[in-house]
């Protein structure tokens, strides 16, 4: 790894200025950033730790409306501080990797770096989130623009997320056996207004909303109703994990399971 | 270089580090504490686990600058004051939890973070929790038996 200098702001404002140097990059709890550092994919001058900021940390919400979570809240503290107001949020954060990983890693730090098989993208999204940053509020459907790209501006800090709570939600993965990243997985959450069904690890673009299961739940919220769709395989993720047939297999599988266990 | 202050084990401890300096590092090559384990360098493996305020993390993805001022410890301050074996490391032991030893300290400090948070785990509550600490020997049944004795649970007999 090259050298950097590492600076530890205790605000938000003393972060966004540090971060408006040249080769600045933001450094949460690392767990993507430092490996990817080790192979020399990523060479910042300065890292700028987001970890000693209090106004980014935490979990707060109101039962049945919404939960406000800060960006560098780990999601060992999601896992059990969200459960009472989300729980299906809660159990994603607590299958996040492994529990040394889960200690380090923020629920910031995976929404800007928007890992095509990573878990919190698809909370975001079928939750209909808002990303609350230091200039201003980006809502989900905005804000995920494909393989590790955000609406996020360079320098731009993500300061919490905010979830509408659902009626009823579910997340169900498949594990790639090795890395515990989703295969596939898929977030189902039913709103008095429609269900919105969110699917990560599968796509080529990254999480998307998958329209017409959502079309279908909306009409008939049991597993029966997605049983006969047919996800598109044209745009699915091929590798020596699974082709894209069967992503799209996984897709209908897990969003029928995720309606079950909502 | 940069000064960094933290607890280990109990100690004050400082040294002169780089922004990219590893915890797991500055344990092994400042501190001497080289029971701390390096396997993979990637976060996949798990014997490099420590605890940092209480908290099992991997010491090769945290930089030493980023816990300053922590209190961090280490498999050296796993053992009872007196010298003797602590439960964890005594099932260990009893158990043959270990074949090489290699994941060893990694095993012991997330084991120890896992009774922490739940001190009867089921055997499945067990394998999950150690599910970021691999053993290439492939010892994980007896790993996993001495993590439920050590629990006050009856395991199996060998």
């Amino acid at each position: 790894m090259h050298n950097f200098e590492f600076v530890k702001p205790a605000s938000v404002a003393e972060a966004v200025k540090a971060l408006s140097a040249g080769g600045a990059q933001a450094l949460s709890g690392g767990q993507t950033l430092m490996p990817t550092m080790k192979q020399r994919l990523a060479a910042p001058d300065v890292l700028v730790s987001l970890t000693g900021i209090a106004e980014m940390q935490g979990v707060s919400g109101r039962a049945g409306a919404s939960v406000t979570i800060g960006a560098a809240t780990t999601h060992a503290t999601v896992a059990r501080e969200a459960a009472a107001f989300y729980p299906a949020l809660a159990a994603l954060a607590g299958g996040i990797g492994d529990p040394a990983v889960r200690n380090r890693g923020t629920i910031g730090g995976s929404l800007a770096n928007n890992d095509p098989a990573a878990c919190y993208p698809s909370a975001v999204l079928a939750s209909g989130a808002t990303i609350v940053t230091n200039a201003r509020e980006i809502a989900a459907d905005d804000y995920f623009q494909g393989l590790f790209s955000t609406a996020l501006d360079e320098g731009e800090i993500i300061t919490k997320v905010v979830f509408p709570i659902p009626q009823k939600a579910a997340y169900v993965k498949f594990n790639q056996p090795a890395s515990r990243f989703a295969l596939t997985g898929v977030f189902v959450a039913k709103f008095a207004d429609g269900v919105r069904v969110a699917v990560t690890g599968a796509s080529n673009d990254g999480v998307f909303r998958w329209t017409e299961a959502e079309a279908a739940l909306s009409a008939d919220f049991r597993p029966e109703a997605v049983a006969g769709l047919t996800a598109d395989a044209g745009a699915m993720i091929g590798d020596l994990h699974g082709t894209p047939e069967y992503r799209a297999a996984l897709v209908r599988v897990l969003t029928g399971r995720a309606v079950a266990a909502a | 270089m940069t000064k960094v202050s933290m607890t280990v084990n109990g100690k004050a401890v400082s040294g002169e580090v780089e922004g990219r300096t590893l915890l797991v590092q500055f344990l092994r090559e400042n501190l001497g504490l080289t029971g701390t384990h390096v396997g993979c360098d990637t976060s996949q493996c798990g014997a490099c686990v420590v605890h940092v305020d209480g908290k099992a993390v991997k010491s090769c993805t945290t930089f030493a600058l980023d816990v300053a001022g922590a209190s961090v410890k280490t498999i050296e301050g796993m053992a009872n004051a007196d010298g003797s074996l602590s439960v964890i490391q005594q099932s260990f032991q009893d158990h043959h939890g270990l074949q090489c030893g290699f994941c060893t300290p990694g095993m012991v400090m997330s084991a120890a973070a896992l009774l922490a948070d739940n001190p009867r785990p089921t055997e499945a509550e067990v394998r999950h929790g150690l599910e970021g600490n691999i053993c290439r020997c492939t010892g994980y049944h007896n790993i996993v038996k001495a993590v439920m004795a050590a629990s006050g649970q009856t395991v199996a007999a060998e």
